[in-house]
């Protein structure tokens, strides 16, 4: 608004635009509420004339099916909101570790792209084209299908290493039992990382201020291994593995990863890094040859090229897309339920049949992944924040 | 909260959609619109299957075509909705079917909590385990540890997770959403059995690689009464299906079958009379034409005809009549008097 303006206050409100429009804002505003009240009453009417329950009530009733498999102890004795828990879990498990996995070999590939070498470049464009032109659950049912028609029963079992089982009831390795030194360990782990972020801070000042160098990765390569290692020594050193054993149907004891497990992570990771392997590449593209050009006059090398002025530049352009295909990756995770992953959608729709509470069930399903969704694009809009070109 | 009723809203537009047709009794809409909506299997051999020609086979298909009989008296008057396992109660409670004929098992929370109604039992099933003979097992009571394929949306999760928790046994489940990727995982040899009602395991071994190498163990391990199901709160319609179910039965109690159901009409029976509307009571206590009952047996048969042309010893699944025999030959197919 300007300054008072006296010859306006003579007008009619409808004939002040500014005024008009809080207006209609307010109008369309009412006319969304009215039908969202319009439906909600509605549906719960209609729900109740057909005497179906409504309702959270079901969560703590017994869920009474079994789940294939879960990160935290389930059995069908636990109730409906702890089933639902594990296919949160199972998920988030399906989609971090591919996650991970997709931006390592998303970038590896968008580099290897723009690799002078002619092998390495084509290689890369047809993994790029081919991957990502074919629908990503026919990729899903392929590499299922491979798993289950290609490995060996358990009886049969191909055991490439000692204590190693591959058959087509999935990887089956031997882990160690549990030992309290483990625990230690892990937070040695942590602490050396913490470590490593400390003395990277220090090695930096110091380049700065005296323009020496330091190992940084050397030395930071020691104490994430060495650490941990130290501990298990002083710790005792405990041996004990948890071997596999064939007994009776299957596999008892170790580690076991699933075909459907396996076959998920695999297709979504190979889909997904198609894309992100293309996102890489056009942001390496986006930063001016005339950069490297530049760079290379004043003597560093392609690392540090690549490290200290590319990817600083390049980031910019790759972390928004990138977050997108993240959020594709997980959204993508619910077609789990094709090929036998128990996911979130997958036990959620267990429940749905079993309870017959399909508006709370799918209500659920949708809560659950707009969280992830949220919680994913928050985190990346920070790390975008601190990436973006400070100019000095 | 919000999150929720927005959520809430969206699917409300969906289910506000597909309930237009909601208001009034179902019969008068049936014959307004001049067919009866029957929802069906998408493919289980035997009971609801589309055959090469496009023409739907089954024993739920012919208790869908023996209501549109009762109905119309003409058993062609019907359209048929394939629905999956997860889609099929919501397509009766939203009107898009007017009766489910999806071998679906009558239990007390469908009865109550889904707002459904059932019909008479047009098939007794029980639950079962179909596994390679290979394995050497003999009993059920030793598939302890083992890997079993289940199809979801259905009581078999259930009814299986019970078995195992009752005799203190582990199992691992792979749930598949689609039969025929189920089917293929089996085959190859993912589980170690299979797990459904006993009807469909037969159906199943039927289409496999290699028949012979599979067998159904021999425990049931649970109560399947398949029976059609109607939306709830419509009394007059829930008796057209139930008693459609019931004349089909009937008729095998009384001998007529499609073939001799003409001479029958000059029978001096009272209860053939009655039945097949000759004394006329039957057709207007049930809203229908007095000659629905005659019209059930002439185009669709009676329950034995229909068993043996879908489901029996002559078919590929090869099914005896068992617990669906006739009360009087030590079955479960009993009907009340029609009078």
């Amino acid at each position: 608004m300007n300054s008072p303006d006296l010859t306006r206050s003579a007008v009619p409100f409808w004939n002040d635009p500014d005024k008009r429009a809080v207006v209609y804002q307010i109008l369309a505003l009412g006319m969304v509420g009215l039908l969202g009240y319009y439906l909600f009453s509605n549906t719960l009417a209609n729900l109740e004339r057909q005497s179906i329950a409504t309702g959270f009530g079901f969560m703590d009733k017994e869920a009474a099916f079994e789940i294939g498999e879960s990160p935290i102890p389930y059995s069908a004795a636990h109730t409906y909101a702890r089933a639902l828990l594990v296919g949160v879990l199972n998920t988030l498990k399906v989609s971090f570790i591919g996650i991970i996995f997709t931006v390592l070999l998303g970038t590896f590939v968008g580099i290897a792209r723009l690799s002078g070498n002619w092998l390495l470049a084509k290689l890369s464009g047809i993994y790029i084209e081919v991957l990502q032109d074919i629908p990503v659950l026919l990729q899903l049912f392929f590499w299922y299908t491979i798993f289950y028609e290609i490995l060996p029963s358990p009886r049969q079992a191909v055991s490439p290493f000692a204590g190693v089982f591959l058959s087509n009831r999935g990887l089956v390795f031997a882990v160690p039992h549990y030992h309290p030194v483990y625990a230690l360990m892990g937070i040695a782990f942590l602490a050396a990382w913490a470590g490593v972020f400390l003395l990277r801070k220090w090695a930096r000042r110091r380049q700065e201020r005296t323009g020496r160098l330091f190992p940084v990765i050397r030395v930071s390569l020691l104490m994430v291994l060495g650490l941990p290692i130290g501990v298990w020594i002083v710790g005792g050193a405990p041996l004990s593995m948890s071997v596999p054993a064939l007994t009776g149907f299957n596999f008892k004891g170790g580690m076991n990863i699933s075909p459907e497990f396996a076959a998920l992570l695999l297709g979504l990771v190979l889909y997904t890094s198609a894309f992100v392997a293309e996102i890489v590449r056009a942001g390496i593209q986006s930063v001016s040859h005339g950069q490297t050009e530049a760079a290379m006059a004043i003597g560093l090398r392609p690392g540090q090229i690549l490290n200290l002025v590319i990817l600083p530049q390049a980031l910019r352009v790759i972390i928004p897309p990138l977050t997108s295909q993240m959020l594709n990756l997980t959204k993508n995770s619910s077609l789990a339920v094709a090929i036998g992953y128990p996911d979130f959608v997958s036990v959620a729709n267990t429940t749905i049949n079993q309870t017959g509470q399909a508006i709370e069930g799918v209500a659920l399903i949708m809560i659950v992944y707009l969280c992830f969704s949220l919680l994913t694009s928050l985190f990346m809009n920070w790390y975008n924040k601190k990436m973006a070109l400070v100019e000095r | 909260m919000k999150g929720f009723k927005i959520g809430l809203g969206a699917l409300a537009i969906l289910l506000m959609a597909i309930s237009g047709g909601m208001a009034g009794e179902t019969l008068d809409a049936v014959r307004a619109k001049g067919f009866v909506q029957v929802g069906v299997n998408q493919g289980l051999f035997g009971f609801g299957m589309a055959d090469e020609n496009g023409t739907w086979r089954g024993l739920d298909v012919d208790t869908g075509r023996a209501i549109a009989a009762a109905v119309f008296g003409d058993a062609n008057k019907v359209k048929f909705t394939p629905l999956t396992a997860v889609q099929r109660f919501t397509a009766v409670q939203s009107g898009e079917v007017d009766v489910l004929c999806r071998n679906a098992t009558r239990t007390l929370s469908r009865d109550t909590a889904l707002g459904l109604d059932f019909g008479h039992v047009n098939y007794y099933d029980g639950q079962g385990f179909l596994i390679t003979r290979k394995l050497g097992v003999k009993s059920a009571k030793e598939l302890d540890g083992a890997t079993v394929c289940v199809l979801p949306g259905t009581t078999t999760e259930l009814n299986v997770a019970d078995f195992f928790r009752s005799n203190n046994m582990q199992w691992k489940p792979v749930v598949i959403e689609s039969t025929p990727e189920l089917n293929k995982a089996f085959f190859a040899g993912r589980c170690d059995c299979l797990t459904s009602d006993i009807s469909q395991l037969a159906g199943i071994r039927a289409v496999a690689p290699n028949p012979g190498e599979y067998m159904i163990l021999p425990e049931v391990i649970s109560k399947e009464p398949l029976s059609p199901a109607v939306r709830h709160g419509d009394s007059e319609w829930r008796d057209i299906v139930d008693y459609t179910v019931l004349a089909l039965i009937n008729a095998e109690e009384l001998g007529i079958n499609s073939k001799n159901v003409d001479q029958m009409l000059k029978s001096n029976d009272p209860k053939v009379q009655r039945f097949l509307g000759v004394t006329p009571g039957n057709g207007k206590a049930l809203g229908l034409d007095e000659k629905w009952a005659y019209n059930i047996v002439k185009q669709v048969g009676n329950y034995g005809e229909v068993f043996d042309r879908n489901v029996g010893p002559d078919t590929a699944l090869g099914l005896a009549r068992g617990l669906n025999a006739l009360w009087t030959d030590g079955g479960l197919m009993y009907s009340p008097p029609f009078k």
